[in-house]
């Protein structure tokens, strides 16, 4: 068995009063992926910014492994003290400059300098090319951020652990926003770091990464530990149990077949997603839930933004109901019956600083009679959601910004079914979502359907579209590829369709 | 124990430290608690109040007015020049009132339609109209001593000065809009986050338009206020009154980068800065002193919000 580096015992941690950690422990072994799982709010970022210097514990010890192998007992005080001590962590919202260079960013703070003052330019690339090919990163140090990739930033921000001589690294969701391709080469070198003895916590909602990566996994759940396991011992549902501390409920409901299932609630006709790309046709009926699937760059987003209002429609047309409606900004989607919960939930569905209420009400407001608001109508409003979708919170008038990902997103569904819109596009509707959530809102969209709302949802889990659509439509480059029932929508079929292959 | 918010905790302290102000200026000057004092005071916030009213609304949609000083004297010389060829005083102060609406036009559709930030349009309306002044008028105030106009400025309704009144007219106009109105909501949701206010539906450019029309009506009733007072439109009146309306709005707790704010607590922000130059004129303060004072009045409070924020 390899010897353990890293040593976490009884860390408490309180904000504002609140535990966010009751004494939890965790220990790292050297080489070893470690998978740190729970739910949004169980702890897991929290402990790991008390590791990474971010946050002071209130109480508890961490120790590391010295040169001799022995755990000596540390104070992490800094992130820099964190990085000396060969700690790293790359965070979801990477920490990187776009307005600068690769090489720049790799030794922001500590560039090489010749003689006195100046930068040892020279030395900063040729050292910044070698750590890159750690990573197997072919660029050129001198490009800028900005210009890279997703998926190549991930890989820089390891290359920069790697050049602070990291013996352990943090990855906090790093593949939220990889494309499967992107993601199997940082598993590579995951692989390859971990043959280098360094070892790595890897934070994740999605189990296959985690049962297809991880030695071991310590659970969280609200706070508090719950166990660590040797992954080869233990099955998915297993650890979803500790992580929800109940079974969880898997299956969505299938759509029930009724009068007026094959009534056309939404069609959109030659609709030019870019500026070269097939026009898309298609129709959603009522009472469906429509999965749209495709890789990063398929078009979904665009589409429903055009849809929506928010890009041009050109030659295009949007019926709704068989009537044609024009729709040239969100208002007039809104009027049709169009709601729209999209991608980036913070930045474009919620207003964070702005209470839940408010939220909620947002595009409401615009249909009240009365321009002076009515406390107790608005109240009866956003209570009955609250309710409805159990929303948990202290307050209606606590600012969003509180809420966890999943209470978030269903304050975003809120404020479309206080509209009551015949059709409903939901992009990544359970994005960075925990499991106990995510089930939830599958259950949410089922009944808004069966009460006759048509829903179209995007995603990029082929889980999620195999699991919830009634009906799966495939985008390749802007044009669709691929349309089925969800029985024949297979794996193969609809990958087939998303890289280009017509069915 | 009910957890305060900490809006409302942070409106406390600054009427504390007001009350606080006000009974140190009382045992170190005589003066200080005179009726006449008192009623000196809040006239001379008033005009301040009124605009910094509408200024925390443009503060609150994330945006800035750097105009309002310009058009205190803009407007001024219009209600004073209107009201010295015509005779008509409705006539005089309505051309007045224009001027602000025209002027948040300006401002308004420059930074919603042309996509202008804030900052950069009201520098623009803020040199042109100050230069207009003295075009105009070639320098020279416009003197009125009517006393149908001057009343405005210098009259009493009781024992209270008419400003005043204006000034309480305003603040509850504007608190209402806030805190009552759709329009409101909308305020405050473009200025949390514009986008999220468009692809809820929200007509971002006309809240932002609105709000900056009725920073400039606001504006333009101080600058009748101020002619009024003065007996005169002054080209050079109102200058860096903006900055004190920014002043208020930020010590009062409102965030300048958009989203937060409350009139309530620019209104207390106000009185605060003029009670502390009133007490320290009568003690005989060195005005470029009580300069210093004011700046660091500005740096402690938004300091109190930042580790508040830290510490959350």
């Amino acid at each position: 068995m390899n010897r353990t580096i890293v040593e976490m015992d009884n860390i408490v941690k309180s904000f504002a009063g609140i535990k966010a950690l009751n004494d939890v422990h965790l220990d790292l072994r050297e080489g070893e992926l470690h998978a740190l799982m729970g739910e949004n709010g169980a702890g897991k970022s929290t402990l790991m910014k008390i590791l990474t210097g971010v946050y002071s514990k209130d109480s508890g010890t961490i120790k590391l492994a010295g040169e001799d192998g022995s755990l000596k007992e540390v104070e992490i005080k800094t992130p820099l003290q964190a990085q000396h001590l060969g700690i790293s962590m790359v965070f979801q919202e990477f920490n990187l400059l776009d307005n600068m260079d690769i090489a720049e960013n790799i030794f922001l703070g500590r560039e090489p300098i010749d003689g006195k003052h100046c930068i040892d330019k020279k030395k900063m690339y040729a050292d910044a090319k070698q750590w890159l090919n750690k990573v197997h990163l072919d660029v050129d140090p001198k490009s800028k951020v900005s210009d890279l990739s997703v998926g190549f930033k991930q890989l820089l921000e390891i290359a920069k652990c790697l050049s602070f001589d990291a013996r352990i690294i943090i990855l906090d969701e790093p593949t939220a926003s990889l494309t499967d391709r992107e993601s199997e080469t940082l598993f590579s070198i995951i692989e390859e770091l971990k043959r280098n003895h360094i070892s790595i916590v890897y934070i994740s909602h999605r189990m296959e990464e985690v049962f297809r990566l991880a030695d071991r996994i310590t659970v969280f759940r609200d706070g508090t530990y719950i166990d660590t396991v040797e992954r080869k011992d233990f099955q998915e549902d297993q650890i979803i149990k500790m992580m929800i501390g109940r079974e969880l409920q898997e299956n969505v409901p299938k759509r029930v077949e009724k009068a007026g299932s094959n009534e056309v609630a939404l069609e959109v006709q030659n609709v030019k997603v870019y500026k070269n790309s097939t026009p898309v046709n298609l129709k959603l009926y009522r009472g469906e839930i429509l999965g749209m699937f495709g890789l990063v760059g398929a078009g979904r987003t665009e589409l429903s933004r055009v849809i929506f209002g928010i890009n041009p429609i050109g030659d295009g047309k949007v019926l709704v109901d068989g009537k044609e409606v024009k729709i040239t900004c969100p208002l007039d989607a809104i009027k049709a019956g169009i709601g729209l919960v999209p991608e980036d939930r913070k930045d474009l569905g919620l207003i964070l600083g702005m209470s839940v209420k408010d939220n909620m009400l947002l595009p409401k407001l615009g249909t009240f009679k009365s321009p002076v608001l009515n406390k107790k109508d608005i109240s009866n409003i956003t209570g009955t959601y609250i309710q409805d979708l159990s929303i948990a919170l202290a307050s209606e008038e606590e600012e969003v910004k509180n809420l966890s990902g999943g209470n978030q997103q269903k304050v975003v569904i809120a404020k479309w079914m206080a509209m009551n819109p015949k059709v409903l596009i939901m992009d990544e509707p359970t994005r960075g979502i925990d499991i106990g959530a995510k089930s939830e809102i599958y259950a949410i969209m089922r009944k808004l359907t069966e009460e006759g709302m048509s829903i179209i949802m995007i995603s990029s889990e082929m889980a999620e579209i195999q699991k919830v659509s009634d009906r799966v439509i495939v985008m390749h480059e802007g044009s669709v590829t691929g349309e089925m029932s969800v029985s024949e929508a297979t794996q193969a079929t609809i990958m087939n369709a998303a890289i280009g292959i017509e069915n | 124990m009910k957890k305060i918010k900490f809006d409302t905790f942070r409106q406390m302290v600054l009427v504390i430290i007001l009350i606080v102000m006000c009974i140190v200026w009382a045992i170190m000057s005589p003066n200080f608690l005179t009726m006449n004092n008192l009623m000196n005071v809040v006239r001379q916030a008033s005009y301040t109040a009124i605009a910094s009213v509408g200024m925390t609304m443009v503060i609150i949609i994330g945006e800035i007015d750097l105009s309002a000083g310009s058009l205190i004297a803009a407007s001024g010389m219009i209600a004073a020049a209107v009201y010295k060829s015509t005779g008509n005083i409705v006539l005089a102060f309505a051309a007045a009132i224009l001027s602000g609406v025209l002027v948040g036009l300006f401002n308004g559709v420059l930074c919603a339609k042309g996509k202008l930030p804030g900052f950069i349009a009201t520098l623009a309306s803020m040199t042109i109209l100050r230069a207009l002044g003295y075009i105009i008028t070639g320098g020279d105030p416009i003197s009125v001593m009517d006393k149908k106009f001057t009343a405005l400025g210098t009259g009493y309704l009781g024992v209270v000065p008419i400003p005043v009144i204006i000034m309480i007219i305003c603040i509850i106009i504007g608190s209402f809009i806030m805190n009552k109105t759709r329009f409101g909501r909308y305020v405050y949701a473009v200025g949390g986050n514009a986008e999220t206010s468009k692809w809820s539906g929200l007509n971002v450019d006309k809240v932002k338009i609105l709000v900056y029309v009725f920073m400039g009506v606001l504006t333009s009733v101080a600058g009748i206020i101020v002619a009024a007072r003065l007996g005169s439109g002054q080209p050079s009146a109102g200058q860096s009154f903006e900055m004190d309306c920014i002043t208020a709005a930020v010590v009062g707790g409102t965030s300048m980068a958009g989203g937060k704010g409350k009139i309530s607590g620019t209104i207390v922000g106000v009185l605060l800065l003029t009670v502390l130059v009133n007490g320290m004129t009568l003690i005989d303060v060195n005005s470029y002193w009580q300069q210093v004072i004011k700046g660091v009045i500005i740096v402690v409070s938004v300091l109190m919000d930042t580790r508040t924020k830290k510490a959350k």
